[in-house]
């Protein structure tokens, strides 16, 4: 066949492809139940690993008694610290230096409750179970240290505060109005639908794995370290993935499955159960936020101080960067930021969805309600009059910012102009109603990947990208650009992505995901369409272009880069039981180009509802006697369910940023950023009372009660 | 979970001499709570006696006025029965408020009653709890009982009864039906969970190897005027923090009649008779709900972190007794 | 009841079953542990993985099959207690190649994100719309009354009944049109009112 530029424009859909909605390509898979995960991949000769984890917060293992289990129906093996292979540690992973965690069964330490110290292997996953449970693990315990509070001895600042103090003080003395609001937000989990799964063989002097992931290039290389393999020797793949949120990464399950098959010769699958993903698998840490506003009567900000507080293990540094949320929100005249760390004898926590951005957007922008209140502002006005030409803290102009767009459009679709300012004056029934804004923020980045694409024989092309579909629809949208890329209808496209062997490319994560790769589809099509242009015949095999985008993510011109985003949230409170319950929810988003406006507002609402449950539902409960969890499950750590979620709408402003080559920012994470305060803030107007911790649960609710307030309608 | 036998059961003789054949025996009915106690190691039965196909499936007329329902009837069909949404609504609306369709479409009535705390130290064998295994201590006191109980709790357990099926039946005197190798027998609701004292562990005053068989809801008028509201942490799918189930006939203004019950407050469902006795013959207003409610709580004892349930519970008498009179009102 | 506390001493009962089980309208043979759950026995034995292990301990609805046409739990039932029922799975929800209306529904309307809980979500509805035909009432019926007749399958009620099927990507608002589009497809894709809901004051 032979192929000329002209010949790939053909079907083209009229406009593209790009910005208008697809259903996913793996719909079908995945609403007939054929769609297979990573622990349901059949394997002959399966054998079942189950985890043992510590039970006590610190200490050392003194001893694992495996003969008894051994002795089990069906047992194959006990690996522990006393037997089990050898694991490198010393290399740099994707987050800096080897995770502590990854080094598994590697010494006796136990450094908190859920630690992992033994995998029981089993025929059957019956009795993997059982003998799992049955097996005695004795330890020489020490005195732990759970309690997480910003007035911990051990507590330090991360970084060089941001700003400087003395200024930041002048300024708040000089302000007419001053905020200075204490916020709290708990330890909240990842939890996605599919716990963590990993099948691992040895095939053809390869390690195989099936993995539940984020980014299978990284596991693979990850693996690779830890067992001193050449990286070409790993293979990972990870078709469909249920969920991850920032909790896929690589994690103690898959080095398992890789011990485990190494050592018995045999494939071996480690599935997660709920409980043990509360240990293993990263979490967002409990904060402590301080945030001092100072402004003049007009609302214009003078001083933002944000001093923010989390937790980390003892073992490893991970920062939950709560106080850099405000870093280009707003244009003080003084600014400054910190972030503080307590180390504790907990796991590390990890990235979780919009990590940082979350809870500190709760505070900042509860914290700029409070402060629109004391002015006599309505808040968005209050907002409007402190945009920021650059970056408070970079100096840098921004790449585009259509923040107050996001507000205005919100504001009309939501009736905001009806909206009565005053607090606690509106009742229906036994409940109370109030309505409350906030803004959005989170980073729009890219990180270099590689991508291949193949014209075939028969016409059609093959892209091949690592990347991870993990509900986000990153397969269907890349379909898509690399359809309009080509200028061929997505029809001709064949995607295949999470496989290692399709070589590195950015994880599914931080927003950066569906960017990334887009960049590096878009710059193989370019390459290919260039071999094209020579003219001649696409062999049978087809012809193959690559790309990298190294280079060029490097070239882009340092600015401000973001999406932004304006919150609405409408609730009705019970004062005399607590009860919150949201009536409605409206996101507008800036987020560059839209790439498939009905998934992507799948991912606004999810992002949302995310938002609504950690404002009103999730939360971790640490007991402080054993260090470990109460009610760690999911009857016990609630997530929202259909009854919480009234109806919600997203929408999106035209976001062109011209110096951007793929124009598109990621849309994962900016849906809960502001969430949680809009929906604070909502109480706040719907009571008269300021909730500043989260959730707001109704014994908070009921303790707080409403403020007597003379309404019109005697509430 | 540890390997065990299985028998299904034909008829209620042979399901209580299995059950009496020894302490490792447990009756399997929906299997909702026994079966994910048996995954966390809470439950490690020798023997399951799978009793869903004995012939307790129905839900009759008693012949006084009352209703006689199965053990083995499910929560779905027990709320979705035209008599007991008629003559018990308060019944029907406790059952809906509680689980998710699918489990109630597993549950059984019986099961419900001597389903077990979802107390997280009771639920987790790493922790200790005297209810799980008696003498190891109750951590909750010291540490996390949000959820804890505020009447007939005591220091060696704060457990609350999950159960919202059972605030309503004991609103509404129900009677428990029970066999044993020995024989048939019946308790009241309310005896059927012993003080918690000092023996938390004894959660029931069944006898050994018994099978509850049915409930037998006496007639009563009032219940016809009744209402359950449950408090809970989320709006669906998830255990009450504070529930109430009342029934309120009043005549001229007068209380003439009146049945509340309180749940996610105690170790079972709390049967509030010293408020009813309070509201019997007297006013129907916001302040006599207040002060039966305040009477019923007298006794309450808080520990640091669930106070807020006296709150609560008072709350909701006056609001959901308020409601009933506004109703009958009309 | 009291904590078990078995006797070592009782005769060895058999901890295994040859058990037949009925899955989509097939029979299946097979020999099965007791502890061995429906779901296990869907997913590990007979490689029908649609259905999905969320929490294994009726804390989810991933798990949701049917099971002599109602909706259940297959992590909390054994299957052994499963011989002689009909258990209905998301594999066999089509008709051949041709979708549920449900399913199409998911598909079209995009409810779902990462697909772990649809199967379950599906499964779910499933057994919703039949219970609602049946009149069953739920917890936000207001007239529990049966003269009062069925409550019309709105946007709340959807909700309550949905609500054993936690979604972790936050898909219910899709999941909610979905389910009242496949309950009313008469009612010409309109969604019975619940679709496209407008957000204003």
């Amino acid at each position: 066949m032979t192929v000329a530029t002209g010949a790939v424009t053909g079907n083209r859909a009229a406009g593209g492809a790009v910005g208008t909605a697809h259903t996913r390509l793996e719909g079908r898979a995945k609403v007939t139940g054929t769609a297979r995960y990573a622990g349901e991949v059949p394997f002959a000769e399966l054998a079942h690993g189950q985890l043992v984890l510590s039970t006590v917060a610190r200490g050392r293992i003194t001893a694992v008694e495996t003969d008894a289990v051994l002795a089990m129906p069906g047992v194959l093996e006990v690996l522990h610290h006393g037997n089990a292979p050898r694991l490198n540690g010393d290399y740099a992973g994707m987050l800096g230096k080897a995770d502590p965690l990854l080094q598994v069964f590697q010494h006796e330490r136990v450094p908190h409750v859920g630690w992992p110290v033994a995998l029981v292997v089993a025929e059957t996953p019956e009795q993997a179970r059982e003998a799992a449970d049955a097996l005695v693990v004795r330890y020489a315990t020490e005195p732990h240290d759970v309690a997480f509070s910003e007035a911990h001895p051990a507590a330090y600042g991360t970084d060089a505060e941001t700003g400087g103090t003395a200024e930041t003080e002048k300024a708040l003395d000089a302000s007419e109005v001053v905020v200075d609001a204490r916020y709290t937000t708990p330890e909240e989990h990842h939890h996605p639908m599919e716990p963590h799964a990993a099948m691992a063989r040895w095939d053809g002097g390869r390690l195989e794995v099936v993995d539940s992931n984020q980014g299978s290039a990284f596991v693979a290389d990850e693996l690779a370290k830890l067992f001193s393999l050449d990286p070409a020797s790993v293979r990972v793949r990870s078709e469909h993935v249920g969920g991850a949120f920032g909790a896929k990464a690589t994690r103690p399950h898959v080095v398992l499955a890789a011990m485990a098959a190494t050592v018995l010769h045999r494939p071996v699958r480690v599935v997660l159960t709920r409980r043990q993903l509360f240990s293993l698998v990263g979490y967002r840490s409990p904060t402590v936020q301080r945030v001092r506003l100072g402004a003049d009567a007009d609302g214009r900000l003078r001083a933002l101080d944000h001093q923010a507080y989390c937790a980390s293990s003892s073992f490893r540094e991970f920062i939950e960067r709560s106080a850099d949320f405000g870093r280009v929100m707003y244009g003080p005249d003084a600014y400054r930021s910190q972030n503080h760390v307590v180390p504790l004898d907990v796991p590390t926590p990890s990235f979780m969805r919009a990590p940082g951005e979350a809870p500190g957007s709760f505070a900042l922008e509860c914290a700029i309600d409070e402060l629109a209140e004391k002015c006599g502002l309505d808040p968005i006005a209050l907002r409007s009059r402190n945009e920021p030409e650059v970056g408070v803290v970079s100096g840098l102009p921004f790449s585009s910012r259509n923040l107050l767009a996001c507000f205005e459009e919100g504001a009309r679709r939501f009736g905001w102009s009806e909206r009565d300012p005053r607090p606690g004056v509106r009742r229906e029934g036994r409940w109370l109603l109030g309505s409350g804004t906030a803004a959005a923020r989170f980073p729009s980045g890219a990180a270099p990947s590689t991508a291949a694409v193949t014209a075939e024989a028969d016409g059609t092309f093959t892209v091949r990208i690592t990347a991870a579909d993990v509900g986000t629809g990153a397969r269907t949208a890349l379909a898509l650009i690399a359809a309009d890329a080509l200028e061929v209808a997505p029809e001709r496209i064949r995607i295949r992505i999470a496989d290692s062997d399709f070589g590195p490319a950015m994880v599914a994560g931080g927003s950066m995901g569906t960017r990334s790769w887009a960049w590096a589809i878009v710059e193989a099509v370019r390459a290919l369409r260039e071999k094209l242009a020579l003219g001649g015949t696409v062999p049978p095999q087809g012809l193959t272009a690559r790309a990298d985008t190294g280079a060029s993510i490097s070239a882009l011109s340092k600015k401000e880069r973001h999406s932004f985003g304006a919150q609405f949230a409408e609730v009705a409170v019970d004062v005399t039981t607590g009860e919150v319950r949201v009536r409605r929810m409206l996101g507008m988003f800036a987020a560059g180009q839209i790439v498939n406006p009905l998934t992507a507002r799948s991912q606004f609402l999810g992002g949302m509802i995310w938002g609504l449950s950690m404002a009103l539902h999730e939360e971790a409960v640490r007991d402080g006697a054993t260090g470990g969890h109460v009610g760690a499950d999911l009857a016990g750590y609630h997530i929202a369910a259909h009854a919480d979620i009234p109806p919600l709408e997203a929408g999106w402003v035209d976001d062109v940023d011209e110096d951007d080559p793929v124009g598109i920012k990621g849309i994962g994470e900016i849906g809960i950023v502001g969430a949680a305060a809009a929906l604070a803030n909502a109480v706040w107007h719907a009571t008269g009372v300021r909730h500043r911790d989260l959730p707001i649960r109704p014994d908070r609710v009921l303790a707080a009660g409403a403020a007597e307030r003379p309404g019109p309608e005697g509430a | 979970m540890r390997e065990f036998a299985y028998e299904r059961a034909a008829d209620v003789a042979g399901a209580v001499a299995l059950l009496g054949s020894g302490p490792g025996a447990r009756a399997l009915g929906g299997g909702t709570n026994l079966v994910d106690l048996m995954k966390a190691g809470v439950e490690r039965p020798q023997l399951l006696v799978d009793v869903r196909e004995l012939p307790l499936d129905r839900i009759e007329e008693d012949g006084d006025g009352g209703l006689r329902i199965g053990a083995t009837v499910t929560n779905s069909e027990l709320a979705a029965h035209p008599e007991v949404r008629r003559r018990y609504p308060a019944l029907a609306q406790a059952v809906l408020a509680g689980a998710s369709g699918q489990l109630r479409n597993m549950a059984t009535v019986g099961g419900n009653l001597l389903q077990r705390t979802r107390c997280g130290y009771f639920t987790d064998t790493t922790k200790a709890c005297n209810r799980r295994s008696p003498g190891s201590g109750c951590p909750a006191v010291a540490g996390e009982h949000r959820n804890g109980a505020i009447l007939g709790a005591s220091e060696h357990c704060v457990a609350v009864h999950p159960s919202d099926m059972g605030v309503a039946l004991a609103a509404f005197d129900t009677v428990v039906e029970y066999e044993t190798a020995d024989g048939p027998g019946t308790l009241p609701l309310d005896a059927l969970y012993p003080p918690v004292g000092d023996a938390p562990h004894r959660e029931t005053a069944l006898p050994e190897g018994a099978l509850i068989t049915g409930l037998t809801l006496p007639d009563a008028p009032v219940a016809a005027h009744s209402r359950y509201r449950k408090v809970r942490e989320r709006a669906s799918y998830a255990f009450a923090i504070g529930s109430l189930a009342a029934a309120l006939d009043v005549r001229d203004g007068v209380v003439h009649d009146v049945r509340l019950a309180f749940g996610a407050v105690a170790s079972r469902p709390w049967r509030a008779r010293r408020a009813e006795e309070a509201l019997r013959g007297g006013p129907a207003g916001a302040d006599a709900f207040a002060a039966a409610a305040d009477a019923e709580l007298a006794a309450a004892r808080a520990l640091p972190d669930n106070g807020y349930k006296l709150t609560l519970m008072r709350n909701l008498v006056v609001a959901v007794l308020g409601e009933l009179t506004e109703e009958a009102g009309r | 009841m009291p904590p078990s506390t078995p006797s070592e001493s009782s005769a060895p009962s058999p901890t295994y079953s040859d058990i037949s089980l009925r899955v989509n309208g097939e029979t299946y043979a097979l020999p099965v542990d007791h502890r061995t759950t429906l779901l296990d026995a869907l997913r590990e034995r007979l490689d029908l993985t649609g259905t999905k292990k969320g929490c294994d301990h009726g804390q989810c609805g991933a798990c949701t099959v049917l099971v002599d046409g109602r909706r259940s739990l297959a992590c909390l039932q054994f299957a052994v207690a499963a011989q002689g029922r009909e258990v209905t799975t998301i594999e066999g929800v089509a008709d051949g190649d041709r979708l549920h209306p449900v399913q199409q529904a998911f598909l079209d309307l995009d409810g779902y994100q990462c697909g772990y809980c649809t199967p379950g979500q599906i499964c779910s509805a499933l057994g919703v719309i039949e219970e609602h035909a049946a009149g069953w009432p739920s917890a936000v019926t207001a007239d529990l009354r049966p003269e009062a007749g069925p409550a019309p399958l709105n946007a709340d009620e959807i909700r309550e009944r949905m609500s054993g099927n936690l979604c972790r990507c936050g898909a219910y608002a899709s999941i909610v049109e979905a389910v009242a589009r496949a309950a009313a497809p008469d009612a010409g894709g309109s969604c019975a009112g619940v679709c496209g809901t407008e957000v204003t004051a």
